[in-house]
Parts: structure tokens; sequence; C-alpha cells
């Protein structure tokens, strides 16, 4: 389980990695979620996955009967989604915006902020 | 005595709350903030009263006990830090009641601004190592907002390089987090601090550890790890990037400072090399990139990145008088940092320009400004009797007594090109006359307000007191030093005799 949990979440890594190195902020985002979401199974595969039965303390008891899952991993994880969703979300807008005002997606077209003339470079003439 | 723990975090949130309830009276807005900096400053002066003479305060959140529940945490080292960012706050909040306009206000500054500090003193206070990536989070998704919040072209585009790169350290530090779980089975960090020691591969403490170095390396700005700095910190308004360059990198170097002593102290294992020969680069590209500059703002970006070296050598070192060194430095830098971040605006507002090729003859006519900018300028550049003197001495000597003589040279020569660098604003704004072609344009909207021009006098006083009176913010800076290199109280303290 743990093998392939690791394989697993290492290829996908690797796809999102290839993918966050191009220039387009479109595979930026696409490559993004792979890695974030590989990581999310490295966490999970951290936690020792083995039983599936739920963590619960029959009454009267102080500790569970038999093995149970670990659930802490599975707390951390939706964590990490929720979170990683809302920053999702946010880049998307953040690209969009960007795409709509810099007229590219390609990040090597994308100097605004960047111009290194001594005059005043397109940052300057663009600020209202 | 618990609600003190937990009051630097809240109190942000709070006002933030406030804030957006008064969505459209500017006014109330900015008096609301005024008044959350003030009592957040309050707040961190009595924590760190109380942990100078009660020591290390410990809060378990919802009463579950350390290390199943969060723990905050406020040693003398977390103390100040919340002391220092009242200081920006407070400073800040006070500033942006003249300089932000009603088109970012609509947008949503105020609240934003506040989550930003709730976040930052979260990450401060926490003892838990999940509990600081969430923080992490909420800080970065409100430095997001404020940083393109203008939404003008170069904002947008240094936002997204801001973003991509923050996300990609953010990733790198949960799986680092994650495989830390994996190989101790707690997130509690003095409870880490015990289970890592007995991992039975050290290598492969190493190699996690090395993660860690990378994702809070890029948010310190650490050589090679820096570029989207200088990319984006000159865009957002300068109140905004006042905050940017005083707090947030150097979350990045306390997260790393707190790693490097409480999880993995260095052993043997080449990343104690690693942090020095990264610290010595970071100090050398980050002052030649100013030097290249011709920008008020980029100069200033890039002298972050020279600094951090500084206080990241302190770490690498790890000697008490170094770790003491870093601490001062970490200090002095902020209240400088912030200052100069600010002053920056009352420059463009005097000359109407950022562009040193543009201003001039300042001296003349604004004599008072000039030396509210002297101050900062020179106390970074290590001009004794200012705070960056001491700050860059201590960590000289610390260089010296251990032997790292090439260390000590780099940084002094980094602080003789420091001056080169100050010099270099002070010559083209203020000292040389104005060119004629600029003079009508720029005389007219020269009137400063006096929200901004407070704060900074109040910081450049504070500059001048710290040089004046090293040894308060020195026996801090090495009491603060002692807990972390001897973590046994920490852990005491977060957990009992649990062991």
């Amino acid at each position: 389980m743990e093998t392939v949990l690791a394989l697993l979440s290492g290829a996908m890594l690797a796809a999102g990695l290839f993918l966050m190195l191009g220039r387009h902020l479109v595979r930026f985002i696409f490559g993004l979620v792979l890695a974030s979401n590989a990581v999310n199974l490295l966490i999970f595969a951290a936690g020792r996955p083995g039983t599936a039965r739920p963590p619960l303390i029959p009454d009267g008891s102080h500790f569970p009967a038999a093995a149970v899952a670990n659930s802490l991993p599975q707390a951390l994880i939706l964590t990490a989604i929720v979170i990683g969703f809302a920053l999702l979300v946010f880049i998307f807008i953040l690209f969009f915006e960007a795409y709509q005002k810099l007229g590219t997606v390609n990040t090597e077209a994308m100097t605004d902020a960047e111009s290194v003339s001594a005059g005043p470079g397109p940052r300057e003439r663009a600020e209202p | 005595m618990s609600g003190l723990l937990a009051a630097p975090i809240i109190i942000p949130f709070a006002v933030a709350a406030v804030a957006l309830l008064g969505r459209r009276r500017p006014h109330f807005q900015s008096a609301s903030a005024i008044l959350g900096g003030a009592v957040h400053l309050a707040v961190g002066g009595m924590l760190l009263y109380r942990v100078h003479h009660h020591g290390i305060a410990v809060l378990n959140v919802g009463g579950w006990p350390a290390p199943f529940g969060i723990a905050l945490v406020a040693d003398h080292l977390s103390a100040l830090m919340v002391l220092i960012t009242g200081v920006v706050y407070g400073s800040v909040a006070v500033y942006s009641r003249a300089e932000i306009t009603a088109d970012c206000l609509q947008r949503g500054y105020y609240p934003l601004l506040h989550i930003l500090v709730g976040g930052i003193s979260g990450a401060f206070l926490t003892g838990d190592l999940f509990n600081l990536y969430v923080w992490f989070e909420v800080m970065l998704m409100a430095s997001f907002a404020l940083l393109v919040l203008g939404r003008t072209r170069a904002q947008l585009d240094g936002g997204v390089k801001y973003v991509v790169i923050n996300l990609i350290s953010t990733l790198l530090f949960l799986a680092g987090l994650g495989l830390v779980y994996a190989m101790t089975g707690t997130l509690n960090m003095a409870h880490l601090h015990l289970r890592l020691q007995t991992v039975s591969d050290p290598g492969q403490v190493a190699a996690v550890s090395v993660l860690f170095l990378t994702a809070f390396g890029i948010k310190a700005g650490l050589f090679p790890l820096f570029f989207w700095l200088p990319a984006s910190y000159h865009t957002p308004p300068v109140a905004v990037s006042a905050i940017f360059s005083g707090l947030l990198t150097k979350v990045g170097v306390y997260a790393l400072i707190r790693t490097f002593t409480l999880l993995f102290p260095f052993a043997d294992s080449g990343v104690r090399e690693l942090v020095l020969g990264a610290a010595a680069l970071t100090m050398i590209i980050g002052v030649l990139g100013a030097a290249a500059h011709s920008e008020i703002r980029r100069i200033l970006s890039f002298h972050i990145i020279s600094q951090v070296g500084y206080m990241v050598l302190g770490l690498g070192l790890l000697t008490p008088l170094a770790l003491t060194g870093a601490v001062f430095y970490l200090l002095h830098h902020i209240v400088v940092k912030v200052n100069l971040f600010l002053i920056s605006g009352l420059i463009r507002q005097w000359g109407g320009s950022f562009e040193l090729a543009r201003l001039g003859g300042l001296f003349r006519t604004r004599g008072l400004g000039a030396l509210l900018f002297f101050i900062p300028a020179f106390s970074l550049a290590g001009i004794p009797p200012l705070s960056g003197f001491w700050a860059k001495l201590i960590l000289i000597r610390a260089s010296l007594d251990a032997g790292h003589f090439v260390l000590a040279g780099v940084a002094a020569v980094v602080g003789l090109l420091t001056v080169y660098s100050m010099t270099k604003i002070w010559n083209e704004a203020f000292w040389k006359p104005k060119a004629a072609a600029d003079r009508q344009e720029a005389d007219g909207e020269s009137r400063v307000s006096a929200w901004m021009l407070a704060p900074v006098a109040v910081l450049a006083a504070l500059t001048v007191l710290i040089g004046l009176a090293p040894e308060t913010l020195y026996q801090m800076a090495r009491l603060a030093s002692e807990e972390l290199l001897d973590p046994s109280a920490y852990v005491y303290s977060v957990l009992g005799s649990v062991r």
C-alpha cells in the first residue's frame, strides 16, 4: 500500500513539476494541482495506512479494542485541501486578470515589473 | 495570562472584522486600525514583560494538552518578534491614513492588512509545525491580495511571480512536514525536538531538513531563491511594501532560526556549510544587485536580501554570540527597513518620483527629511553609533571568534558596499541640484501629511535609541539566543514531564 502511494505520489510530483517548469501560466496551474495532490498523498502515506477500521472507542473503554486507522493525516490533508483550493481559486482570478491586463500568459513576455532601464520604463507609463 | 498569548492573534482578526463592518467609512477604518496597532503593541510589550520575568509562556489551545493539541508558545524570541510586529503594525496603520487611496480602501485594504498581521503573529507564536503552515497560508493569502490591490500592470506582473514562487515554497514545506510526521509521529515542535534525535537514520533527517531550508529560504529571500523579491516589492503602495519588507521575509528568517535550533540542530551533515555559503552569497549578491539599480524601492529591496544574509550568517555560525547577533540584527533591521520604505514614500511625495535620476535638491528644501533619511540609511550601512553598527559588530566579532575569517571579511565588505548604495540615494535625491527641466512640475504637490511624517520620526528615534543604548536589546537578544541554543527549557515548558 505504502509503496503504491509512494510511487503514485512521486509520479504525480514529477508530472506536476514538469508542467510548472513551462512558461505557460495555465500549465503552471495544472502542474500546481498535481503537485499539491502529490504532497497530500505523501502525508496520507506518512500516516501508515493499514487498516480501514474507524478510530472509535467503545463505550466504557479508554482505548480502541483493535488497531484503527490513523485519523490525524486525514485532518491534515483536509486542511491542506481546503487551503489549496482557496489558493487555486485566487491564482485563477489573478492569472486571468494578469492575462487581461498584460495580454499574455507567457511568463517570458511578462516584464512590466522588471524593466531595468534607467529612465521611465513601461512600468511608469502604465501607472494611473 | 492565557489570553495574553492568544491576544496578538485575536486582536488583528477582531479589528479586521470591525474594519469590514465599516467598509464605506474610511476614517472609521483608519481609526480602528491605529487603535488596533496600539493595542497590539501594548499586548506585545506585556507578553515580553511576562516572558522576561516569569519564563516561557505556553497556552494549550482548547485545553488539549501538548503534544496532542496545538500549543501557543512564547519564549524571548517569539515575544520580541510579536513586539516588533506591533511597532510595524502601528506605524503602517498611521502611515496608511494618508497614503492609501480611496480605490484601495474600497477593495478592502484595511481588513487585509489586519489579517496579514494576525497571520504573522500566529506564525511567531505557534509551537506546532502544521499550525505554522496554516499561519503561513493566512499570511500569504493576505499578502497576495495586498500586493495586487491596485491592479496596475506592474503589480499584476510582480504578483504572478510572487504567488508562483510562494506556492512552490508552501508545497516544499508541506512535503517536509509530512516526512517529519512519518519519521516521528508528532507535529508539536517541542516533542519533535526529542523525537527527531532518536530517528535511526540521521541522513534522512538531514535530507528533510534541506526541504525546510529551501522552503523557508524562499520566503526569507536567501540566495539563490530571492528573485521573486526585487520583482515584486516595489510595485504595491508604500505602506504595503513597508510591512512586507519588515515582516514577511523576517517570518522566513524566524522560521529558519526556529527549525534549525529546535528541530534540526546542525550535526555533521553538511547542512551548516550550506547555510553559511548561502548566507555569504546572499549578502554579496544582494548588495551588488542594489548597486546596479537606480529606483529607490528596488535598491531597498535588494538590501533586504543582503541583510537577510547577515541574519542567516548568525544562524549558521550558531555560537551564543552569533545567535545573539542574528536576533539583534533581525530586530534592528525590521525597524530600519520599514522606516526606509516609508521614507521612500515621502521622497516620492517631495520629489515626484522613485527614480533617482529625476530627484534632487531635497536637502535644500527638506532639511528635516534629509535627517530622517540619514538616520535609518546609515544605520543600515552600519555607521556608529546607530543601531546597525552594533548589529554588524556583534556578527563580525562572532565570525572572527569562530575562526571564519572569510565570512567576517565578507560581512565587513558588504557593509561598506551598503554605504555606497545609501550614499548613492543621498547624493542623487538630496544633495545634487534638481534638473531644471523637472523643477516646475514637482514643486507643486510637495506638502506631506503629518500622518506620514510621524511614524517615520518615531522609527528614526527608535533607531537612535537602540544605537545609543544597545545594552537592553543586547540582553534580550542574548536571553533569546540562550533559550534557542538550549531548548530544554522550551521543551519542558511545553511538555512538562511528558516524554
